[in-house]
């Protein structure tokens, strides 16, 4: 369909939440504390963060959740009975506030639950969550959207993007979807038309650093490179990079019993963990820290465009900002491109 | 309700068979008729096993597509899950996620002569193979299988071992590494990979199939190699640390390959395509 652009006065958002909020939706937003953003369910606008680059957290806990029940058993002497996935529990939620960077990445993880197999308890989140998000102002040096094909004001995966123009302006509203429209359905009035606003002015700068399509053919003949262990030598294998990625979604399954009941669960996992790959006999083809880095750039820059026809990174720079370490994908991406092959 | 990818089925242990020291086989009947009227699987698929409260583990169906209304697998006892699957008794209900994953073809192989090489705990995802041809043995010329364990007491599915030996549809050639062998053995003495070249069957118009712990597969490629297999006629089955079995949980992923997708069945000629991460 294509994008209606409408105008909401500043003093309306708050409105637009209270409406929300009438319509008892759940509505999750970034919430400031120690100096840090995160995506928490807010019941007051007052609460909701401004002024923040990027959330610590990506908000893909909020339709990916890190702990996530399959189904509950009860056991009964050698009987077992059980219960699926409660898909009556998924009510509509809103995420506010969420940065082109995140809803892009929306759109990857989609292609990894439904690839192949349906998966229908990320589908039946993703469907009940509307996503209005807002587009980026200011940057810092960790972002690089606009070097893996996103920009500060894409609206790819949002079904309203917000863009303030001004630092003390009105807000340009992109409606993207369908379920975009029913938002504006649902508060009218606040939703004015507009003329044609020039949004790209009041957009954050950020510089395209490196050209993923060349990293991509690189990488076919990169493989036994030695830069893997120059790169990873201070990695610490924690896993933090996956678990604050918005598009990573390796997983475990695990089982969390009490007694005679209990419940089959899935939970965040990393390809940087060494326990990731090992079999049960104690054989483990990726045994070494480089390894398991170089599985970390090949799966997001060559396996998953090769396979899925989508890149496993949006460029929201959250890895480089968490990691313990201080190692930099974008400094390693860009040494990539600049290896003479 | 609907149900979700990762709801198994309820599965009764029918039967259990002590197979080695550690090693157990299930016979799995379906708790809920309809669902065994609506399973089917082929030669190598796999599937997700579950003690409920211990969690999943991954094994092959190790009962052949041929034998109905039941399927077996078999386990060493080794880990968290396989633990308690040993601690389960005939009656017991427990968990069946499956069949995933690619197959044996079977259908490419009529009027073939098939070459099975196993080692060890290996013979399970390779039983099923075997016994889909044997129950369907028109379509195949030479059957020959070389079996290698430890010792005599590690060799897994004794009596089939023994049904194999009679019958004269097909070449057994069992052997035990070097001191594992006991006093009354008749078999072979010596590793998978010198007793292939020792009886160096012909690569003219076989396939290979090879499952054994690495080290196994390793010294058995270039012996088939030397004896004239060509890469594409010679299959194996990866055992990657698996937990969804459909492709999104990315642990058995190496290179562009899922193995729980594209495989594990693999042709040596497309191993040889993957980076050395299995």
């Amino acid at each position: 369909m294509n994008i209606e652009r409408r105008l909401v006065r500043k003093d309306s958002l708050e409105k637009l939440f209270d409406i929300l909020r009438q319509n008892k939706k759940t509505v999750f937003a970034p919430v400031m504390k120690n100096g840090k953003a995160s995506f928490k369910p807010v019941g007051s606008f007052s609460s909701i963060a401004e002024d923040y680059i990027q959330t610590t957290q990506s908000s893909k806990e909020v339709i990916f959740p890190r702990v996530e029940k399959f189904l509950d058993y009860e056991k009964n002497g050698k009987e077992v009975s059980i219960k699926g996935f409660d898909y009556q529990s998924v009510t509509e939620t809103v995420l506010w506030g969420v940065r082109p960077c995140d809803t892009i990445g929306f759109g990857t993880l989609n292609s990894i639950f439904n690839w192949d197999f349906k998966d229908e308890i990320f589908n039946a989140r993703l469907s009940k969550t509307i996503i209005l998000s807002f587009s980026c102002n200011k940057s810092d040096d960790y972002c690089f959207c606009t070097s893996v094909g996103g920009n500060p004001g894409s609206t790819a995966g949002s079904d309203i993007l917000f863009t303030k123009l001004g630092a003390d302006g009105d807000y340009l509203a992109e409606v993207v979807t369908e379920k975009g429209q029913a938002i504006v359905a649902l508060a009218s009035e606040l939703f004015e038309k507009t003329e044609s606003v020039e949004k790209e002015k009041f957009l954050a700068n950020v510089p395209v650093k490196f050209n993923q399509e060349e990293i991509r053919k690189k990488l076919e003949k990169f493989f036994k490179s030695s830069q893997w262990v120059e790169q990873s030598l201070k990695c610490l294998g924690c896993g933090a990079c996956a678990f604050v990625c918005p598009t990573c979604a390796c997983f475990d399954i695990q089982d969390d019993a009490h007694g005679k009941i209990g419940s089959r669960m899935r939970c965040w996992d990393s390809c940087g963990y060494s326990q990731f790959t090992v079999h049960t006999s104690g054989h483990n083809p990726r045994s070494v820290q480089s390894q398991r880095w170089r599985q970390r750039i090949m799966h997001k820059f060559s396996y998953m465009p090769e396979r899925l026809s989508v890149y496993g990174c949006t460029g929201c720079g959250r890895c480089s900002r968490a990691c313990p370490a201080d190692m930099n994908i974008l400094e390693h991406l860009i040494s990539i491109q600049e290896v003479k092959i | 309700m609907i149900d979700s990818l990762y709801m198994p089925y309820l599965m009764r242990i029918e039967k259990i068979t002590c197979e080695a020291p550690g090693v157990k086989t299930f016979m799995l009947k379906f708790v809920n008729e309809e669902d065994q009227n609506n399973f089917a699987f082929k030669a190598g698929q796999f599937g997700e096993y579950s003690v409920f409260g211990e969690g999943e583990s991954t094994f092959c169906i190790a009962s052949s597509p041929t034998r109905k209304g039941y399927i077996e697998c078999t386990f060493r006892q080794s880990g968290k899950v396989t633990n308690a699957l040993a601690g389960c008794e005939e009656g017991s209900v427990i968990g069946f996620r499956g069949p995933y994953g690619n197959i044996f073809p079977l259908d490419e192989w009529k009027g073939k002569n098939i070459l099975f090489i196993a080692g060890g705990i290996a013979l399970p995802p390779m039983r099923c193979v075997i016994w889909n041809a044997l129950d369907t043995r028109e379509n195949f010329k030479d059957i020959t299988i070389v079996y290698g364990a430890k010792s005599v007491n590690d060799l897994v599915y004794k009596n089939e071992l023994k049904e194999w030996e009679i019958r004269d549809d097909v070449r057994l050639v069992t052997t035990v590494d070097p001191g594992g062998e006991t006093p009354d053995w008749k078999g072979e003495v010596g590793f998978v990979p010198s007793i292939v070249e020792k009886i160096a069957p012909s690569a003219e118009n076989t396939v290979a199939v090879v499952c054994g712990p690495p080290v196994m597969i390793k010294f058995t490629f270039p012996v088939l190699a030397k004896l004239g297999f060509r890469d594409e006629n010679v299959f194996t089955t990866l055992e990657n640390r698996m937990k969804c079995g459909f492709g999104k949980c990315g642990h058995c992923n190496v290179g562009k390959v899922y193995v729980c997708k594209d495989g594990p069945v693999f042709t040596q000629a497309q191993l040889k395509e993957l980076p050395d991460e299995y």
